[in-house]
């Protein structure tokens, strides 16, 4: 055997260890995604079984059926928790990205004093975990008489979600050179027109990134969710989990199913938004 | 079409005063050089006419309206900057005719614009582009023609080809004269290239911190540098400059080495005097090998040893020692030179310059 074919061969070991190591690394990321899909179309006892029963001998609709049906026939007011779900989400990310956009271009673009501490300061709010957050919000909330509403659970999440929009906004905006936005107004815009025109598409994957990311992040929030809310007025889908828990027993079928329906919008938005993900936009604006 | 007036114009970051009000008239259709040193203040003060830089004090006009605290599209500039700026969101052709579309107008009416513009730049076939599809080259010429679609009362360049190659620039610095010898328009020119000064502008602008050091025509610049930094940043390679006093109508050296007072300076310097002697590498030949014969009056020679030579073909420039200090020359129609050779030297003294030591100006009045 040759030297190149010997290369050539440890080559092609090397890429299939790869492939199998990903392969592997891939299956336990997917695993309990799949497991979750594959439980919410079987029986509790084949759920609870043990060994765990891997291929499924009697899948079924029923968890589905079941939730749409109606409350008392074993359902949930499913398309309230959704709606609810859907309102405080969007509201909330376009108020953030609205914000984290005017903060992100001032802290990219202007000189101002405590620039640094500011921003320190509010990426220093993401330190406190939710939950240590959620008994105080309960009695302001409380007192202000905005529990259980949609606009105390948009409050929380846009407080949530904006140091984290601020801070990645800022980052495409630094990346997008200040000279495009000059040029602009040497062209005849305003600020304003140049920032619609020219420095906005640019920093788009930015704020499409950070649009996810805030969207998620309010779609999935339950523990500030649970103590903040109370009835279908606002109860999210994440909270609504908890309806299939009885004192003393746990609808896990039904649960799997809620969690499919949560999962799917998610997914959804992510794929109509990774299309402007793409990066590199900015490349050839400035020199060769 | 427009003049351009600076008036004692002035530009402070908080407490440092980086440009210390310059005054200069630009005429209508004129071609102005800003040239100088890096650091001392053209990009700036370009940007102050364009509007990019709020100006701190003084006045500046353009068309004879003072336009101090008009935004950039009220001006009816258009600029070219070093990095080209073009737009990487959108095409060739949009780039191009972005302005006319903020202007209002309709894309019937920008198509024949932008294609007529493309056309002068040779650009046709680049119109779907997207810049980063585009060479360095090519995005230089983009960034031109962006600038030209709109006719513009001024142009404003800064520095457009300094990040191309040599073989580049010079091509693109004649498509520059050109374009302006077709469109007419007032242009201010940014550059720290002393040849692109010198072939493209009418009149050439030396800055040097913050302030002007001359103003005027390439040959008056070169042949008759107020100061000694002029002297020496115009030109290549530059004047030899050396320290030297004026004793008994000569000129001594540090070394105690003279050269006879030039005739031009005989009752302009008395003894005593403290100067900066200047004779540029043209001046300063092989006997037979200059652009004079060394016949001339006023032309002093000596023997010098040769050090180095530079031979670069047509001519070689040849460096050696006098006064203690090393002296460079120009040989015409060259020979082959060894190291060491001894020459006798033509120094022309009717070209020479005298600049008083201490505030570096001119000793000619
Ligand atoms: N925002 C700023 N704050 C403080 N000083 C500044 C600022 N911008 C520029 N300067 C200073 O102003 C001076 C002039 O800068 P300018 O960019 O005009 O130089 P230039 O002549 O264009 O140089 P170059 O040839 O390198 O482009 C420099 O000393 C620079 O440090
Ligand atoms: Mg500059």
């Amino acid at each position: 055997m040759n030297e190149n074919a010997k290369a050539r061969l440890a080559g092609n070991l090397l890429s299939l260890a790869h492939k199998l190591g990903l392969f592997i690394a891939m299956a336990i990321i997917c695993l309990p995604g799949l497991w979750i899909v594959l439980a919410s179309f079987r029986p509790t006892v084949e759920i609870m079984a043990k060994p765990p029963v891997w291929i499924p001998q009697d899948l079924s609709l029923d968890a589905y059926v079941a939730m749409f049906s109606g409350v008392g026939q074993g359902g949930i007011p499913v398309i309230d928790y959704f709606s609810n779900s859907l309102i405080v989400s969007i509201t909330s990310t376009v108020i953030s990205l609205a914000i984290g956009m005017a903060g992100g271009y001032a802290f990219a673009r202007f000189r101002f004093r405590a620039k640094s501490s500011i921003f320190l300061g509010l990426m220093l709010t993401r330190t406190v975990p939710g939950i240590a957050l959620s008994l105080p919000l309960f009695f302001v909330y409380s007192k202000l008489g905005i529990i259980d509403t949609h606009f105390g659970l948009i409050l929380a999440y846009v407080a949530l979600n904006v140091p984290f929009t601020i801070w990645l906004i800022d980052g495409f905006f630094r990346q997008v050179p200040k000279d495009l936005a000059e040029a602009a107004q040497i062209d005849g815009c305003t600020r304003w027109q140049a920032f619609w025109q020219v420095e906005f598409p640019l920093a788009g994957p930015g704020i499409a990134s950070a649009g996810i990311f805030a969207f998620l992040t309010s779609w999935n929030e339950f523990a500030l969710a649970s103590q903040l809310t109370r009835s279908i007025n606002s109860k999210t889908l994440p909270v609504g989990l908890l309806d299939y828990t009885a004192e003393f027993t746990i609808d896990w079928r039904g649960m799997c199913a809620l969690a499919v329906v949560m999962i799917i919008p998610a997914l959804v938005l992510t794929f109509i938004v990774q299309k402007h993900l793409v990066s590199g936009l900015t490349s050839g604006a400035v020199k060769g | 079409m427009a003049t351009v007036s600076l008036q004692k114009l002035v530009k402070r970051y908080g407490a440092l005063e980086i440009v210390h009000g310059i005054d200069l008239e630009v005429a209508d259709r004129e071609f102005i050089a800003l040239v100088g040193p890096s650091g001392c203040g053209k990009s700036t003060t370009l940007r102050m006419i364009a509007g990019l830089e709020p100006i701190s004090g003084g006045n500046l006009k353009i068309g004879g309206r003072i336009v101090n605290d008009l935004p950039p599209r009220a001006r009816n500039i258009s600029m070219v900057f070093q990095s080209y700026a073009l737009y990487p969101h959108m095409t060739v052709r949009e780039n191009m005719g972005f302005s006319l579309k903020i202007a209002g107008m309709k894309s019937e009416e920008i198509a024949p614009r932008v294609e007529e513009a493309a056309r002068t730049l040779d650009l046709t076939h680049l119109l779907d582009r997207r810049p980063s599809q585009l060479s360095g080259g090519q995005r230089q010429r983009v960034a031109m023609g962006r600038a030209i679609v709109r006719n513009p009362d001024v142009f404003l360049f800064d520095e457009p080809l300094s990040n191309l190659d040599a073989k580049l620039r010079t091509q693109l610095r004649t498509e520059i004269k050109k374009l302006h010898a077709k469109v007419q328009s007032t242009v201010i020119y940014v550059t720290h290239d002393q040849v692109e000064a010198m072939t493209l502008a009418d009149r050439i602008v030396i800055m040097r911190d913050g302030h002007i050091e001359q103003v005027g025509t390439p040959e008056e610049v070169f042949q008759r540098p107020a100061s000694k930094f002029v002297a020496g940043f115009i030109g290549s390679p530059p004047m030899n400059l050396k320290d030297a006093e004026i004793a008994d109508g000569r000129v001594v050296f540090v070394n105690g080495d003279s050269l006879p007072l030039p005739r031009r300076f005989a009752d302009r310097v008395t003894a005593g005097r403290k100067v900066t002697f200047g004779l540029r590498p043209d001046d300063l030949y092989p006997a037979g090998h200059g652009i004079h014969s060394g016949q001339e009056a006023d032309v002093h020679k000596a023997d010098l040893r040769v050090s180095i030579t530079e031979p670069l073909g047509n001519e070689t420039l040849v460096f050696s020692e006098h006064g203690g200090a090393e002296w460079v020359g120009r040989m015409l129609n060259p020979r082959r030179l060894r190291a060491g050779e001894t020459l006798p030297f033509c120094f022309d003294l009717s070209q020479a310059h005298l600049f008083d030591r201490e505030t570096g100006r001119t000793l000619r009045g």
